[in-house]
């Protein structure tokens, strides 16, 4: 008898022989995630400016361009109310962005389906900017347009940290496929 | 890469129909939003019962990272001490020379204001504080400058009341969970503190930029006779801050005031102290309703 490849018994999600992928993981593990960057407020970090990037979001965009079709359409009303309760804007804001951004993903990506790391990174730089500055301007605070350059180092931060947000969930895509063990 | 062909919904009926139902199930979200936003800017305390119970139910977290910061943060300040102990120690003794001066002259204030004070009759004890707790977290992405401050209404605090640090003035509550609170810091942009300069009475008001510093406007316009390194303390008008607590300094002068660096800097601080309002009765006749408006309404 001809031995099998001791390879196609594993791939790169673990031994194939007994586990399976789990659905808690599967689906889970995006929404744990961007729970997860949503409480970043209460990170021992008291800026006296806005500079922190909205990592709730950065998250959002990063799970929704890599993985389409994982969050629901409707994933922006429980998401952004969760970052609403914790981000210091007014309640409703989170919810309204976070929806809208899942809308206008989907139209993107309905035009332009052939997709590569600059469309991608392109892509999540127009919304975050979008993002912030309409957060701004929801804030609450009647901030005159004079005082709009306030936000710009925070906008450059978020532009910036998106491509290493994307490699977080990259990694994460790959624990969240990873076979578990099958009782029974 | 091509997305996966599950998105294309094709001449498949069930798929069209999921792919409608998740566009109106998105609208509808956003319009929930929308519809949740306009109530909260028209009426910003309807959600704030919701909102303290999210952060007192998060608040472990933040109260493990605020002993966390502290500890790094004196770790690092022990590293850089060995790199610049020489100076510093020739600095410190010339500063103890100066400091023991004025101590003495502090003294001697001191003593002319207590016999004042006991000519003139006034009872003025000490400021026993409300509460102590850490700040554990910020709105440090939104544009607007709350803190988290680990005590709420079990310890005693409630809206309004002031809080402090020993290097000055941080915020006022502005919310009250059961266990947490949330500040309004004085950088917020809806933050305004009367103020005084600590030398003589200049009097202004201290609004939030935003972005760390504060704006001192004065209020009798005319010659700006404000200077850099000038200190501002609250000056306990309106009732709601004790006077003498330092806010600012000025670091940079304008047409009608000058541009303050905050004294207290909330990052910097370990603990913080939830004093009580200066003067209840002030602020409850400021929100009273004038008797000529009552008059009206009945």
């Amino acid at each position: 008898m001809e031995r099998l490849n001791p390879n196609s018994r594993r791939d790169q999600f673990g031994s194939k022989i007994n586990r399976v992928h789990s659905p808690v993981l599967a689906y889970g593990v995006p929404w744990l995630t961007i729970l997860l960057a949503s409480l970043a407020p209460m990170l021992p970090l008291i800026a006296s400016a806005p500079l922190f990037p909205p990592l709730g979001y950065l998250f959002l965009l990063a799970w929704r361009v890599l993985r389409p079709g994982i969050l629901p359409m409707w994933a922006g009303l429980p998401l952004g109310f969760f970052d609403d309760l914790y981000s210091g804007q007014p309640l409703g804001s989170g919810i309204l962005l976070f929806s809208l951004t899942m809308i206008v993903l989907d139209l993107i990506e309905l035009r332009f389906p052939w997709r590569g790391f600059w469309q991608d990174w392109g892509v999540a730089a127009v919304c975050t900017v979008t993002y912030l500055i309409l957060a701004a301007m929801f804030s609450g605070a009647s901030l005159p347009w004079i005082k709009l350059p306030l936000i710009l180092p925070q906008i450059v931060l978020a532009i910036m940290l998106f491509p290493v947000v994307a490699q977080i969930v990259a990694l994460l895509d790959r624990l969240r496929l990873r076979r578990v063990k099958k009782i029974g | 890469m091509a997305p996966p062909s599950a998105q294309r919904s094709g001449s498949n009926k069930k798929a069209q129909l999921g792919r409608f139902a998740g566009y109106v199930f998105a609208s509808l979200g956003a319009t929930i939003g929308a519809l949740l936003l306009i109530i909260s800017l028209w009426r910003p305390e309807t959600f704030y019962g919701l909102r303290s119970m999210a952060t007192d139910a998060a608040a472990p977290v933040g109260e493990a990272g605020a002993t966390g910061r502290v500890g790094s943060r004196s770790f690092f300040e022990a590293i850089a001490g060995y790199y610049d102990a020489g100076s510093r120690n020739a600095e410190l003794e010339r500063e103890n020379e100066v400091a023991r001066v004025r101590l003495a002259e502090m003294r001697a204030l001191e003593q002319e204001n207590e016999r004042l004070k006991a000519l003139l009759g006034l009872s003025e004890g000490e400021i026993t504080p409300v509460a102590t707790g850490r700040l554990i977290g910020s709105s440090a992405a939104s544009t607007r400058r709350f803190g988290y401050l680990a005590a709420g209404r079990d310890q005693g605090v409630a809206v309004g009341m002031p809080v402090t640090s020993p290097m000055g003035l941080v915020g006022r509550i502005l919310e009250a969970g059961s266990d947490t609170s949330r500040v309004l810091l004085l950088t917020d942009v809806e933050s305004i503190v009367p103020v005084r300069r600590a030398t003589d009475d200049v009097v202004a008001f201290a609004e939030g930029r935003a972005d760390g510093s504060l704006r001192i406007r004065l209020i009798n316009l005319g010659i700006n006779p404000l200077e850099q390194g000038d200190i501002f303390v609250t000056s306990g008008a309106g009732g709601l801050f004790r006077p003498g607590v330092a806010v600012a300094v000025v670091t940079e002068i304008t047409d009608d005031g000058a541009i303050g660096q905050l004294l207290s800097n909330p990052a910097a601080t370990d603990f913080v102290i939830v004093e009580p309002i200066f003067e209840p009765e002030a602020i409850e006749a400021a929100d009273a309703p004038l008797l000529s408006e009552q008059v009206a309404e009945d």
